[in-house]
């Protein structure tokens, strides 16, 4: 067992929220003294973040470092925290996160600074309580609780269509999730019935739940997670809240928001409701495929590069909901085969995080132009190497990584999730596997116009390459790309035995 | 529920009867008064009202007591409800000093109706008889005519008041008239009496539902519920402000505990009927209010739909049938309050001389002229849409989970689909505040009460909404 004693979890949850309110009553006046502050909070987040990891007990599947304390008596709702190997990976992403969006916005934003990294700083904190989250209370409180700021960020500090892009933002998360409170509400009176009331998601997982209310629960929840990760055909709102964010915003967006969905699909929909899972498996499965495919033709023919990341995140995704779902399929055909289910979720959660640095890295990059062209056009660019090599060295081997190119974190993820497909259905793998082509096509052809040739325009040819700070932002994450894509195992290790516990969860069913 | 019949009388109506005696010490008081003395008559009322809340936590009770031969009831509830009555008038009256000040209504019978509402509100808590029930409906009704129509040079405000007046009226008659054929057929005009006849007779007794559909439409009317709400959105609007935030606040109050103490306790064998006319009602407030608040340009209006929005829900906790949904109703009732005084609160914040600040336009850019009270204008909005970590999102699942609890799932899946829609108005003054830069160089005038209380209310609406269990639990501690 983890040999940390104080409560870990809220200090991850609070630190970076406490910090958030210091910014705030700090103000713009004191914005020398603030961005340090917001550096300092963030950096000793991420420190305390890689204790989770390396005190966290692998042999296990029960949750760890918890924390319960009551919340709401009437409810039966507790301020419960603890993470097992979904959570923790994830968390430590999002306190990884963070400070680079910290260090990428610090002489770039100088309009309301203060209240710009206060909103970053309470999102990371609501966002790391969300992953951490043992009741269902809670968690939903904490996921609604993060539109908040994420709606700030992007209507304040985004482009020009700002507007429009964070109120549909925060409308369609809004209405994914309120069918989703419907049913935790449903099932807590059902928890209720059985004799004790009860918020906690692990009592959801135990609840028997009949196929018919099963499939209104899963039903609700895909309304709710689809949004979020999101799933064709409810991605609009991503490209257009992708494009009017600050790049902090997006990054945040791709790298760790739409993990939510991905998380959520795992923690709830697939152990709590697995007959309907498996009854709505095709649903799940054909709308990932579409997304992989369809998506990946749509991004190819963008014209603006976020646009184009975004896109590309959506096809992505898809892989994500692919391989949690896959899960179902492969025990049909293969009677029981728990290793290729295992696997396909294996392949989720590396994509998620893998997904997580590389777009993160991608509109990092797309920052980086902006920043000095303060265009996202890809025709205002070509020829960049010229005046930037450093700079087009990441940009080409993030680009490589978005591709899924072996050795890089994009590549583990994919392959995983591939490789499942085959054991349950050819054609599925085969579309699958469209996305290596695809995929490719769209982020190399992006690289080629945006990097290579001969310098476009004298923009392009007045450009300086990557300062200190970019350097730093942008070589921790090829470190960290380059790191999961050669050696994934630690991330493998932490999250065998909850995986395995998941798909010994989801075999047996609840009817 | 087990009572305990006294004729305990005075003790009971204690707060009641201290309070009617001020209001004619303050009556008489103020006919001496100038002008320039009337902060005496603010004052007192100040006063009074602390008075009234140390009465009445002095002669709390623990259960129930009817006193006046079952005119009168004395219950925890009831105890809590009308504490909380006193905050609502007492901080409305705080925020309305400046704006009734510079607009010449700082007068010596704005404080007396203020307070003889109170008692209107009061005596309908503790009704223990129709006809109790009544007289409280009706002083209340009266004295909120007389204020809409406090400012007298104001031809909005005399318009809106005759449309109060006369549509106030019919619905008093149609609850006068319900209550009458309920007598006809009950035999009775007491609560509890009443609630054993009605099962002596049989809930399906065709002349108790057809009183039943008059008490409705009356309750209905005074909630301001679709399809008698066509009152609301002009007398919000025409009503000057401070007497708008007072008509959408402690009467809420008691709109509430009319339903509570008619349909739940008098008539609560009929539930099956009374739940289905509320459902339509509920349903219908909730599409309307949500939907046409989108279309307005004047903040008051907004809100007055809203109000008719948060009336849907609000009765989906009475509709349910159970304690656990007038509780939630009841917590409802008591958050929405706390988030209405705020809101108009903020509208008497940018009011200054020749300008109300009740156009959504008034508040564009507030966030680069007042950083910390665009924040709380957004934790209101937040709030009143329902969205965590705020106040508002706990009274939303109190009444869901109420619903849900009475098999009526689907009915809890429109109310949160329409507070969807909901969420895009109030979003939209968040967007004004923050998004759009400021139209005007005025900064906020305010005086240091208005400032004082308003920010506390903000933090209010994030605190409960963090600690829900304090009020929660208190509601659960009235309505076990």
């Amino acid at each position: 067992m983890s040999t940390i004693t104080w409560p870990i979890l809220s200090v991850l949850m609070w630190l970076p929220i406490a910090g958030g309110v210091a910014m705030i009553l700090l103000g713009d006046k004191g914005i020398a003294a603030g961005r340090w502050i917001a550096l300092i909070t963030t950096a000793v987040t991420f420190g305390i973040s890689t204790l989770l990891w390396t005190n966290f007990d692998t042999t296990t599947a029960a949750m760890q470092f918890v924390e319960e304390r009551t919340w709401i008596p009437l409810f039966n709702s507790y301020y419960a925290l603890g993470v097992d190997g979904f959570a923790m990976p994830l968390i430590v992403l999002t306190a990884f996160i963070t400070p680079l969006v910290v260090i990428a916005g610090w002489s770039v934003i100088d309009k309301r600074p203060a209240q710009y990294y206060a909103a970053f700083l309470i999102l990371e904190g609501l966002m790391i309580g969300v992953f951490a989250s043992l009741d269902a209370l809670l968690f939903y409180v904490l996921w609604e609780a993060m539109l908040i700021p994420m709606f700030i960020i992007i209507g304040i500090w985004g482009g020009p269509r700002r507007v429009y892009a964070t109120i549909k933002f925060f409308l369609y998360t809004f209405l994914g999730s309120v069918l989703m409170l419907v049913s935790l509400i449903y099932m807590y009176l059902q928890t209720c019935d059985a004799g004790q009331c009860s918020y906690a998601i692990a009592d959801f997982q135990r609840l028997p739940l009949g196929l018919n209310e099963q499939l209104f629960i899963f039903v609700a929840f895909l309304a709710a997670f689809a949004v979020k990760v999101p799933m064709w055909p409810v991605h609009t709102w991503l490209p257009d809240a992708h494009v009017e964010a600050p790049t902090g915003g997006s990054v945040i967006l791709a790298a760790i928001m739409l993990k939510m969905g991905g998380y959520g699909f795992l923690r709830f929909s697939l152990p709590i409701t697995p007959d309907a899972s498996d009854t709505l498996d095709w649903l799940v499965i054909s709308l990932s495929l579409i997304g992989v495919v369809y998506i990946g033709f749509v991004a190819l023919v963008q014209q603006d590069m976020k646009k184009l990341i975004a896109y590309s995140s959506i096809a992505h995704m898809g892989f994500v909901t692919l391989g949690s779902f896959l899960t179902f399929e492969l025990m049909r055909v293969n009677s029981g085969d728990t290793t290729g289910a295992a696997m396909g979720i294996d392949g989720a959660m590396v994509q998620m995080i893998s997904h997580g640095l590389i777009s993160g890295a991608m509109f990092f990059c797309v920052g980086v132009l902006y920043d000095r062209v303060h265009s996202r056009e890809i025709s205002s660019y070509g020829g960049v190497v010229n005046t930037m090599p450093i700079f087009a060295a990441f940009m080409v081997l993030f680009g490589m990584a978005n591709s899924g190119l072996p050795a890089t974190s994009g590549f583990v993820g994919e392959f995983l999730v591939i490789l499942a497909s085959f054991r349950a259905d050819f054609w599925y793998a085969f579309l699958a596997g469209l996305t290596l082509i695809l995929g490719a096509a769209y982020t190399l052809w992006l690289v080629k116009r945006v990097v290579f040739g001969p310098v476009a325009n004298h923009h392009v040819a007045e450009l300086t390459d990557v300062n200190g700070r970019e350097f730093l932002v942008l070589g921790v994450l090829a470190l960290a790309v380059l790191g999961l894509g050669l050696w994934p195992a630690p991330l493998l290790d932490v999250m065998r035995p909850t995986v395995e516990n998941l798909v010994q969860q989801i075999t047996v069913s609840k009817l | 529920m087990e009572a305990v019949v006294t004729n305990f009388g005075m003790q009971a109506a204690a707060a009641e009867i201290f309070l009617l005696t001020a209001i004619c010490v303050i009556l008489l008081v103020d006919v001496f008064l100038d002008d320039s003395k009337r902060w005496v008559t603010y004052g007192l009322t100040m006063l009074t009202l602390a008075g009234c809340a140390f009465v009445t936590v002095n002669y709390a009770v623990d259960g129930r007591v009817i006193a006046f031969d079952g005119m009168f009831i004395a219950d925890p509830m009831g105890d809590v409800l009308k504490l909380f009555t006193y905050g609502t008038v007492a901080v409305s009256l705080l925020y309305s000093r400046e704006y009734l000040q510079r607009n010449g209504l700082f007068r010596g019978e704005f404080f007396i109706l203020a307070l003889v509402a109170m008692l209107g509100v009061m005596v309908m808590v503790s009704a223990g008889s129709l006809l109790t029930v009544y007289l409280g409906v009706e002083l209340l009704s009266l004295s909120l005519y007389a204020m809409v129509a406090f400012d007298r040079d104001s031809g909005v405000a005399a318009e809106s008041a005759m449309k109060y007046f006369v549509l106030g009226a019919i619905a008093s008659g149609a609850l006068l008239y319900g209550f009458s054929i309920l007598y006809g057929v009950a035999g009775t005009l007491q609560l509890d009496e009443l609630a054993v006849a009605v099962r002596e007779v049989g809930a399906g007794n065709l002349g108790l539902i057809f009183g039943l559909a008059f008490v409705i439409v009356g309750i209905a009317f005074k909630f301001g519920a679709v399809p008698f709400h066509m009152w609301v959105p002009d007398v919000y609007h025409g009503a000057p402000t401070p007497v708008t935030m007072f008509i959408g606040s402690a009467p809420k109050i008691a709109s509430f505990i009319l339903a509570i103490r008619v349909l739940a306790e008098g008539l609560d064998a009929m539930v099956a009927s009374w739940q289905n006319m509320l459902i339509a009602i509920s349903i219908a407030s909730m599409i309307i209010g949500n939907v046409v608040a989108i279309a307005q340009t004047n903040l008051k209006r907004m809100l007055a739909y809203s109000t008719i929005s948060h009336v849907g829900f609000i009765l989906l906790g009475i509709l349910a049938g159970t304690n656990d949904g007038y509780r939630a109703s009841m917590f409802y009732t008591l958050t929405y309050v706390i988030m209405a005084v705020g809101s108009f609160g903020m509208i008497l914040l940018l009011s200054r001389k020749g300008f109300e600040g009740d156009q959504l336009e008034d508040f564009k850019g507030l966030a680069r002229k007042s950083p910390w009270f665009a924040a709380v204008m957004m934790m209101l909005m937040f709030s009143t849409a329902g969205v965590p970590p705020f106040v508002g999102f706990w009274a939303k699942i109190a009444v869901l989970g109420a619903v849900v609890n009475v098999g009526l799932s689907w009915l809890a899946a429109v109310a949160v689909l329409l507070s969807v829609v909901g969420a895009f108005y109030y979003l939209r003054v968040i967007k004004l505040m923050y998004f759009d830069e400021p139209t005007d160089t005025y900064n906020i005038e305010a005086g240091g009460t208005l400032r004082a209380v308003l920010s506390a209310n903000g933090v209010a609406v994030l605190a409960l909404g963090i600690f829900p269990s304090v009020l929660l639990d208190l509601c659960a501690r009235v309505l076990p």
